[in-house]
């Protein structure tokens, strides 16, 4: 509990400071991030502070990032780097990547719905627990790759992984995907 | 209860104010509507959002986001905002309410007000809304309940789950409602929904964990003396159509001792229900969890231990009162069988003639809740919802029906009483994708609704009926008292939950 309130504090002040930064200063400029969709890497503050932290020389400090895609409704892609130990949810923020998180991470909205778009990369996940699947249930456009963008972690094995949210995926398969029965 | 960011929050809220107070002037500044305020600033969409629930404030976010002159008002009949999260969700969810972060960015951006206070219907006219805004969405919900229309349904202590909730979650119109939890030992929820899983729970959950949510005062006191130790949930299908979710079945079968007692000849599953369960993940899932539980608690007996009881296949026919006053003593309950329907292939109870009582002092009815209509609104009795098209308003029903420009709908009011805060989102999106539609094709904005100023013109017409509205910051009043008098007791917030309470501490 402790840490989750504290995760959500320093969540706030992460926006806050961005909402001063992009909402208020900059609008117009925070406003066109949004319509045009940026395929380059983009370094948030925090990636940022992550690696001069860790002040180990290139190779180490690539090693603790892994790189994810991130496919928009709209067919588009992002490609992100993100810290290992990070969720998608908070990779997907920190980025401008419109994934919904309506109750930041604690396993009650269902709105940070992403779709593993390769199986393979699907079965090195967790399982997912009997509480992501009970939110799952209720997902829109569940699809059999499917998962909780805030319990997806990120973990060295992951490295290329491609997600993609909801809308987008009506016309396409997962690639690789076997239907097993249940 | 951050106390880090504070200063940064509060730097953000200066800034927030101050761009407010430059938008809130403009209008003074420019004759008229905001256009020619500057060479690039596009021409303003004007629109105005009845009710500020989760559908409401999607549809204000995603309108803000798609249209960069929108300019969106929204209005509610309460001095709160955030509709059934504040007086739906459960006490003990606190992770669903996280949600009004979100609600509350979207409230603070420019290009959105709040007016609470403010009711459709009675303070303001559809068409005076029509008049005043290029678009109007109704987001107003459903503020009314299915009835069963069997005899005795208005013996006292039988309330309708939507009235038992809003008592417990301090709406100000139920504050008073006083259900009497002293004199039974029993209580009946009708319904196996998600709401009816909620009441049922907050019957039987212990009541040193429901104090420290954000449970009206009174409930928790009225509960603590509570003498109700059986609840019975009565679904008239079975196991496999129960119509929870399994997040709400699993949270009330680990409820601390409670004993679940669901009788196995129920679970014994047709042809016909396998077929159900492989279509849908869901009524698999709550079916499993059901199984499960019959077995484990099945050995299971102690002494002071409360007892929740699943009821399939009854339906109620009549409720009869005790014997000597107007209060409910039991429950006539006939048995019912399934039977298939072969268009939907979905399965529908039917009577089996077999009768049986339940004796109870207090029924509560989860059976839908159920929209309210307003003047010159079209509206589908049966359905109980506003017939429309991807968020269209129709005129009505039939297929001769024309679009009622500029009129829209979203969540509960559109799609009927169903589904989870998230649901309005994608309900939004299409109700908002439809207004951009409309205003791209140039419907929106004729050359005659150059009268359509928006904003000014609200606060034009609730001057002149003397209407006093609650802004956001009037709400954000409200929620620093509420918190600042919940923190002794250790909850999250200790709401108020009188009209003049709420408007008092608005600083109205
Ligand atoms: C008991 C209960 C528990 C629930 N629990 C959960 C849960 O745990 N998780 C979850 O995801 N979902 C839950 N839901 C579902 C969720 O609350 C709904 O999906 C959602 O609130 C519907 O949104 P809405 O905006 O259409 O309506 P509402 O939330 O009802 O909002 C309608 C708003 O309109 C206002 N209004 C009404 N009439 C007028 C008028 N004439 N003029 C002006 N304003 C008006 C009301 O004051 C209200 O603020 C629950 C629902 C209920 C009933
Ligand atoms: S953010 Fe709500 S479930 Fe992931």
């Amino acid at each position: 509990m402790l840490s989750r309130i504290s995760r959500i504090g320093a969540r706030l002040l992460r926006e806050a400071t961005a909402e001063t930064r992009a909402g208020h200063l900059i609008s117009s400029q925070g406003s066109n991030r949004h319509s045009s969709p940026v395929v380059t890497p983009v370094l948030s503050l925090r990636n940022v502070l992550f690696s001069t932290a860790t002040s180990g020389g290139q190779d180490e400090s690539s090693q603790e990032k892994i790189s994810v895609t991130f496919v928009n409704k709209d067919g588009s892609e992002k490609t992100i780097s993100v810290p290992v130990g990070m969720s998608m949810l908070e990779a997907a923020h920190e980025n401008d990547i419109e994934l919904e998180g309506a109750c930041e991470g604690s396993l009650a909205c269902s709105t940070c719905h992403v779709i593993v778009m390769d199986v393979n990369y699907y079965n090195k996940l967790e399982d997912p627990t009997d509480e992501e699947n009970d939110m799952l249930d209720l997902a829109f456009g569940l699809t059999e790759t499917s998962r909780l963008g805030c319990q997806v972690i990120a973990k060295p094995e992951l490295d290329g992984l491609r997600l993609a949210l909801p809308a987008a995926t009506r016309n396409f398969a997962v690639d690789g995907y076997v239907p097993k029965p249940h | 209860m951050v106390a880090g960011p504070r200063g940064a929050l509060e730097m953000v809220r200066g800034l927030r104010i101050l761009s407010r107070a430059v938008v809130k002037l403009r209008p003074l500044l420019v004759h008229g509507p905001t256009r020619g305020f500057s060479a690039s600033a596009p021409e303003p969409l004007h629109v105005c959002v009845v009710g500020s629930g989760p559908a409401g404030f999607y549809t204000a976010e995603k309108m803000l986001k798609g249209h960069e002159g929108a300019q969106v008002d929204i209005i509610d009949r309460l001095p709160t905002p955030f509709g059934l999260v504040r007086s739906g969700v459960a006490p003990d969810h606190p992770e669903t309410k996280i949600v009004v972060n979100q609600f509350s960015r979207v409230a603070a951006k420019d290009r959105c007000s709040f007016f609470g206070n403010v009711t459709l219907g009675r303070d303001i006219s559809l068409s005076e809304l029509r008049k005043t805004y290029h678009a109007v969405v109704l987001a107003y919900g459903a503020e009314s309940d299915r009835s069963l229309d069997i005899p005795g349904e208005d013996l006292k202590g039988i309330h309708s789950a939507r009235e038992f909730v809003w008592w417990y979650n301090g709406h100000p119109d139920m504050c008073d409602l006083s259900p009497d939890f002293r004199n039974t030992e029993s209580a009946v929820v009708l319904g196996q929904g998600n709401v009816a899983l909620d009441v049922a729970r907050i019957l039987l959950r212990c009541k040193t964990e429901l104090a420290t949510t954000d449970i009206s005062d009174y409930a928790l006191d009225a509960l603590r003396g509570s003498t109700i130790r059986k609840v019975y949930l009565v679904g008239r299908r079975g196991p496999v159509q129960a119509a929870c979710t399994a997040k709400e079945l699993r949270e009330i079968l680990g409820l601390k001792n409670v004993r679940v007692c669901i009788k196995e000849a129920d679970l014994v599953t047709s042809p016909a229900d396998e077929e159900e369960m492989r279509n849908s993940r869901i009524q698999r899932r709550v079916y499993e969890l059901l199984s499960k539980a019959a077995r484990t608690h099945k050995d299971n007996n102690y002494e002071d231990q409360k007892e929740l009881h699943f009821v399939f296949f009854r339906r109620p026919t009549k409720f009869i009162a005790s014997e000597n006053d107007s209060k409910v003593g039991a429950v006539q309950l006939e048995k019912t069988a399934l039977k298939g329907d072969e268009v939907t292939g979905k399965q529908f109870a039917v009577g089996t003639g077999e009768f049986e009582e339940l004796k109870c002092g207090l029924v509560l009815k989860s059976i839908g809740y159920k929209s309210l209509p307003v003047q010159g609104l079209p509206f589908d009795k049966t359905r109980g919802v506003v017939p429309n098209l991807r968020g269209r308003v129709l005129s009505c029903e039939s297929e001769t029906a024309r679009v009622e420009t500029g009129l829209y709908v979203v969540g509960w009011l559109k799609r009927g009483p169903t589904g989870i805060v998230a649901t309005n989102l994608h309900c939004a999106e299409e109700t908002v994708a439809s207004i951009l539609e409309d205003d791209k094709k140039g419907v929106l904005r004729l050359p005659s609704d150059s009268e359509k100023h928006g904003r000014p013109g609200l606060l034009e017409i609730l001057k002149q009926k003397n209407v006093r509205f609650v802004p956001f910051s009037g709400w954000e009043k409200i929620d620093s008292k509420e918190k600042m008098a919940g923190l002794p007791r250790n909850k999250p917030r200790e709401k108020i939950t009188t009209w003049d309470g709420l408007l008092e501490a608005a600083d109205l």
